[in-house]
């Protein structure tokens, strides 16, 4: 990468002294990223940015969230919707620690289930899926038993 | 200590199971027990269903339980627009057990939850319906003796139908079952049910019609051919009279063999089949008094 490259990719997100920086997230989904680890409730700062080009994934968006450091039951929520997603641990600068998400044995809200006559989808309950297959996904529903499929997944 | 709802057949093990037969076969010897006197039990028909719900009323009446509820929901607080949630939070208030049918899939999950008191489901839409198996299963071991090496022919609709699913899944957890399919290819077995058998390592056939195969027979399970499960109806006319069983079809299968049915039939048992001694669908739904006994007084302890 030239150096005049790097440069103004700084520009574009500043670079933080301490905490998380997580690349690799779908443009279209960052404020679904934003909204399931519940970043609009921390009070560090955050910087974000997206539709910056990609040559994996065409268009790409990255959080850097100063001070915050992810468990991984937490992180690995985004897993369903940045499945490629990556995060750089920064301390004073520096990148001292990089994780992949993975996607968990249990998804608990986020996804609706795709059973139009399941208990969930007629009344204000948190869905509660088991995870069956990772690849590609199937989620059983803990109440109607039925098998949502990767392709019939919607975000809740 | 965890209550002991039963929401899905597969919650049970195959302890509970035998339990709760044995229990069954003590309340056909001695139906009238007053195991839950002073007992109040709520009888939730959110959609309604006579037969299951006097099954049950039955069960609670001869164990001298009390009850409480409605038989569907325009007459309950539900055709005003109150939750599921809300329904079972003040019902589980008032009362010792909760039994329950509910159009839509998952609310007896749902409802267990909620409530403080064990939840029996008697049918959540098309997903379960674990008190009929049971008593299927002890309608398979009267008749049978036993519920190892059963050889059972599954014939109608064994796509939607959730007796099949249910009762396959609890045999499963016996010795040696064999399983034969007759269905239309449009509601044939699902293939996850074939896959799980695959890997148990059951043996299971499939056939498209109802021939000298029942021969080997020690249980005919019949089930229902739903028009509304057809996408074309010229399909579904071309199968409806292929599916029925008739009095001369029965005469070489075996003399053990008996024919189980969940009830009501439309016309694939024909009427001649009734006075054979080896209809026995009738003697399957009194089966189902007694093992609601059982079931009730296994979740609650009282045996
Ligand atoms: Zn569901």
């Amino acid at each position: 990468m030239p150096d005049s490259f790097k440069k103004k990719l700084k520009l574009k997100v500043s670079a933080i002294n301490n905490g998380t920086v997580i690349d690799h997230i779908p443009s279209e989904n960052l404020f679904k990223v934003i909204s399931i680890l519940g970043l609009q409730k921390v009070k560090s700062q955050i910087t974000f940015g997206f539709n910056f080009e990609s040559e994996k994934m065409g268009s790409k968006a990255i959080i850097k969230v100063s001070d915050v450091f992810f468990e991984d039951d937490e992180i690995n929520k985004i897993s369903l919707i940045a499945r490629n997603a990556k995060l750089n641990i920064i301390r004073d600068y520096e990148v001292v620690e990089k994780r992949v998400v993975e996607v968990p044995d249990k998804v608990i809200g986020i996804v609706k289930c795709f059973n139009p006559k399941c208990i969930t989808n007629n009344e204000e309950i948190t869905t509660y899926f088991n995870v069956i297959s990772k690849k590609p996904l199937d989620l059983k529903c803990k109440y109607c038993e039925k098998i949502t499929h990767e392709h019939q997944m919607v975000i809740k | 200590m965890k209550k002991k709802d039963l929401i899905s057949i597969t919650d049970y093990s195959k302890e509970d199971y035998l339990r709760i037969l044995e229990l069954a076969a003590d309340f056909e010897k001695n139906p009238n027990q007053r195991l839950l006197e002073g007992k109040v039990v709520a009888s939730l028909f959110f959609e309604p269903s006579t037969r299951t719900r006097l099954s049950f009323e039955t069960a609670i009446n001869r164990l001298g339980g009390r009850i409480i509820g409605f038989s569907d929901a325009g007459s309950s607080s539900v055709s005003k627009g109150e939750t599921l949630h809300d329904t079972i939070r003040m019902v589980s208030n008032y009362v010792d057990l909760i039994v329950m049918r509910h159009h839509l899939e998952g609310s007896a999950r749902y409802a267990a939850e909620v409530a403080d008191v064990p939840v029996i489901n008697a049918g959540d839409g098309a997903n379960q319906h674990p008190t009929q198996t049971l008593l299927d299963m002890y309608s398979i071991l009267k008749t049978q003796g036993t519920l190892d090496n059963i050889n059972i022919f599954m014939i109608g609709d064994l796509k939607y139908g959730r007796t099949v699913h249910s009762l396959l899944m609890a045999l499963s957890e016996f010795e040696k079952p064999i399983f034969n399919f007759i269905a239309p290819e449009e509601l044939a077995m699902p293939e996850e049910y074939k896959l799980f058998l695959k890997e148990k390592g059951i043996r299971f056939f499939e056939h498209t019609e109802i021939n000298d195969n029942i021969n080997h027979a020690d249980i005919i399970y019949m089930t229902r051919v739903q028009k509304e499960r057809f996408m074309d109806p010229i399909e579904y006319e071309k199968v409806k009279n292929v599916y029925i069983l008739k009095n001369n079809m029965l005469k070489d299968t075996k003399s053990n063999m008996r024919i189980l049915h969940p009830l009501p039939r439309i016309n694939e048992i024909h009427p001649d089949v009734d006075k054979n001694e080896k209809a026995y669908y009738f003697t399957q739904a009194k089966n189902g008094v007694y093992t609601r006994q059982a079931i009730i007084s296994h979740i609650l302890n009282l045996k």
